[in-house]
């Protein structure tokens, strides 16, 4: 009997033996390895809002007439170069010749022409619409010239034709991007093995300069102490958007990594509903401006990776006010406030959190900070799609907290039946003005005083900037560092020796 | 035993009958428009009711329930909202992650557990007993995702042997394929098997005990024999039933180590389908897996019949 066991024993221990192989890593010099937190739906930026479908093909396998690069300025893209009517309603773009989709079709003026009117159309399912609302007609002059009419002068409309939901795309193909992507761009999609990763290869007939990478692999790893392991056991290459914030000083003080902390267009803020009671008292709203500490939920929630904000604008533009002081953190003046309105013992109200990190660790400092000036929290989770229903949808919430991500969104403010429901006519006639306004100075005067209506108002808690934490081999460069668009563009990535 | 099949067969299928009614009604009060998380946040109204009309979310909820029946009874089981493929192929391909991982799984527990939970009830009180049931217990009680996370740090971190993660797919060859799941296998059966080491060995040791166990042996059968032929066969039942537990769970129970080494199994395709509201492939998925689950316990059934004869007999019914 015993024998037997022991016999056993040594079967079961060399058969697990036979099975360890060394592990040959892949290394290449022209392959790269992403790690990704997300997995996209799919792979069409035109049809659905995800940010992790334009992680994968924004400028790698798709393109537009324009695109938007790391300092978020303006590139030409298929069009080579544009002219602009000096009334600003008409554009004029001159594309590249020689392109060609990767399924071999011919690109040309008529791509252009069915891509914007299918993104327009009655029955789009566009998730950026409203980006193609301004657009009165598109027609083709020849092959390569194609004239853009608009409703409304739009100042940045170059811009937003560089969004990943504006690329263009061939009509024998848009119906099937979704699991078969077929764009211009320098990477082709070669496979998806759903759950797992996202294989892209070369474009040997690309219209451009061919990048250094031959080919790119997106690992999707959705858990925070996985992406640790990846990345230290050198299964993935890099993390554009590393998601464990926690863990950055480790990789910090490891010389094979580099880490990178740049910005990213979401604004982080303390939604509030501004019709429901009695966040509709402007002094209700001030208190809570004043109740808050920024660095407090940037230190605690984000582990200091994060720029406090006072309105809603990303601090890394150009035309961003630092209002940050407007209401100070100040708990006597926050109590004094609340007592103006009515309450001077504090009030009760909900905090509807979605998942992510920085509102469901945010919310509980939140909470902290609001009671020690009478407001009590009831901390609510929700899941997106509870979030999507209750509070976007609905509009039935108190408080939530969520990361605007949408780049130069400060126009959702003038949608009067936008979540929050704010509704102010003087602003609304500030973007009016920016709307048609081309002058980039002029233009840059009105945004600040659109910011400063909104810090004044308190519309919103303006709490941060989220951050971009990237986590990549030192050897590897070329990658964002900061995200205005969310993408991994990799046509400039390569590998030093 | 005719008798016992055919009933056992009808409470089968009118269990799944009802559980397709059950999924079918919790889904439609879970809260959520499968066509807003899709669009998100910046989609207007008539894209979002165009985006419905599209999904067949227009349609009346017994219409849309008959067509779902209809089309699990014919194979079809509908296109993802979110991947716009067919559900089929989506399960098919976590299938062929999530059916090896179970089998590996289940195969490595049982060859641990059954000899060490025997050789533990045939040496009752000695060093080996009391070793093996301290294994065992500790076994019990580290959680899987703990243990897992050990397992990379040892063998991916710090030796590199095995990737840390993912599933290299059958395409890349049968070693690089069997290899991703050498670490994922092992941190499901150690806990699995240190429960059946102790199930198998409270069984043993209660059958040992018995009448014709002493009969065996007084009729000239070594205490090896007794023991594997009469006592270990005896003991089979309570093993199988806790194996047939394991095994249901093994199928879609594993999302906490799927996401420790972020393998695409089916459990993290349920799980982001209920994230998403990808409705189609949440029905689809629960009710594969409550059918699983039904004709699991069917084949336990079966293995009771052949386990013990005094079963087979129709008069005992």
């Amino acid at each position: 009997m015993k024998s037997t066991i022991r016999r056993y024993v040594k079967l079961l221990l060399i058969s697990g033996s036979t099975l360890i192989f060394s592990g040959a890593a892949f290394a290449g010099e022209s392959h790269l390895t992403m790690g990704t937190v997300l997995e996209p739906p799919h792979l069409d930026p035109t049809a659905g809002a995800a940010a992790a479908i334009d992680e994968v093909v924004y400028a790698n396998v798709f393109e537009g007439l324009t695109r938007i690069n790391q300092n978020a300025e303006v590139l030409p893209a298929l069009a080579k170069s544009w002219d602009i009517s000096a009334d600003g309603l008409t554009y004029t773009f001159h594309l590249q010749n020689g392109v060609i989709f990767h399924d071999g079709a011919t690109f040309d003026s008529s791509d252009v022409v069915f891509s914007l009117e299918r993104a327009a159309a009655e029955n789009s399912t566009n998730a950026q619409k409203a980006l193609f609302a301004p657009i009165a007609s598109v027609k083709a002059q020849g092959p390569s010239t194609v004239v853009v009419a608009l409703k409304t002068p739009k100042g940045n409309f170059l811009f937003n034709m560089g969004w990943g939901d504006a690329v263009i795309v061939d009509p024998l193909s848009a119906g099937s991007n979704k699991s078969k992507p077929i764009g211009t761009g320098p990477f082709t999609f070669k496979r998806w093995v759903r759950g797992d990763r996202i294989e892209l290869g070369q474009n040997a007939n690309y219209w451009g300069v061919k990048p250094a990478l031959k080919s790119a692999t997106f690992k999707i790893i959705p858990d925070p102490a996985a992406a640790v392991a990846a990345l230290m056991a050198g299964d993935v290459d890099a993390f554009a958007n590393f998601p464990a914030p926690e863990m950055a000083a480790q990789f910090q003080s490891d010389s094979r990594f580099i880490v990178k902390v740049g910005s990213t267009e979401g604004e982080t803020i303390l939604s509030t509903n501004n019709l429901q009671k009695p966040f509709d008292d402007l002094r209700v709203r001030q208190a809570i401006a004043h109740a808050l500490n920024s660095q407090e939920i940037i230190d605690g929630a984000m582990f200091g990776f994060g720029t406090p904000i006072g309105t809603h604008f990303a601090p890394h533009h150009a035309a961003y006010v630092d209002l940050t002081g407007t209401y100070p953190h100040d708990p006597q003046k926050a109590r004094q406030l609340l007592a103006d309105a009515g309450f001077p013992g504090g009030f009760k109200a909900t905090l509807k959190l979605p998942p992510p990190s920085y509102a469901r660790r945010g919310g509980e400092i939140i909470a902290a900070q609001l009671s020690k000036v009478g407001i009590k929290l009831e901390i609510i989770p929700v899941e997106w799609a509870q979030w999507l229903d209750q509070i976007f949808k609905n509009k039935d919430f108190d408080l939530t907290i969520v990361s605007h991500t949408e780049p130069m969104d400060i126009g959702i403010y003038t949608r009067p039946t936008y979540y929050f429901q704010y509704r102010n006519p003087g602003f609304n006639a500030v973007i009016k003005s920016l709307n048609v306004t081309s002058n980039p100075k002029r233009r840059y005067a009105l945004m600040g005083a659109a910011q400063a209506i909104l810090a004044k108002d308190a519309v919103n808690g303006f709490l941060f900037q989220l951050a971009k934490l990237g986590i990549w081999n030192k050897n590897v460069s070329g990658l964002w560092e900061n995200s205005p668009v969310q993408a991994n563009d990799l046509t400039g990535v390569s590998w030093k020796n | 035993m005719t008798i016992f099949l055919v009933k056992r067969f009808f409470a089968l299928l009118i269990t799944l009958l009802v559980a397709s009614l059950i999924i079918f009604l919790l889904l439609e009060i879970l809260p959520g428009d499968p066509a807003s998380i899709i669009l998100g946040v910046g989609a207007q109204e008539d894209t979002l009711t165009a985006l419905r009309a599209e999904m067949g979310l227009n349609l009346s909820a017994p219409e849309r329930y008959f067509r779902w029946i209809a089309g699990v009874l014919t194979g079809d089981f509908g296109r993802s909202y979110t991947y716009d493929t067919p559900v089929s192929s989506l399960i098919l391909e976590r299938l062929s992650l999530s059916l090896p991982l179970a089998f590996l799984a289940i195969s490595l527990s049982t060859l641990l557990a059954i000899p060490f939970g025997v050789l533990a009830a045939a040496n009752h009180k000695h060093f080996s007993d009391t070793g093996i049931m301290g294994f065992a217990q500790l076994g019990v009680a580290v959680p899987n995702f703990w243990f897992a996370i050990l397992l990379i740090l040892f063998f991916s971190v710090k030796l590199g042997w095995f990737s840390a993660g993912g599933f290299a797919g059958w395409e890349m060859g049968l070693g690089a394929a069997l290899k991703s799941l050498v670490l994922p296998a092992v941190s499901l059966a150690l806990p699995q098997a240190a429960i059946l080491a102790r199930v198998t060995r409270s069984a043993v040791l209660e059958t040992v005990r018995e009448d014709f166990v002493r009969t065996a042996r007084a009729k000239g059968l070594s205490r090896n024999s007794a023991l594997w032929r009469h006592a270990v066969r005896n003991a089979l039942i309570p093993v199988v039933t806790i194996l047939g537990l394991q095994l249901s769970f093994l199928l879609a129970g594993t999302i906490i180590i799927e996401n420790v080494f972020y393998l695409p199994g089916l459990g993290r395709l349920l799980f982001q389908a209920i994230a998403q509201r990808d409705l189609v492939v949440v029905k689809n998925i629960v009710i594969l897996l409550a059918a699983t689950v039904v004709v699991v316990n069917f084949l336990v059934d079966m293995f009771y019949l052949a386990l013990d004869p005094r079963l087979r007999d129709d008069t005992h019914e």
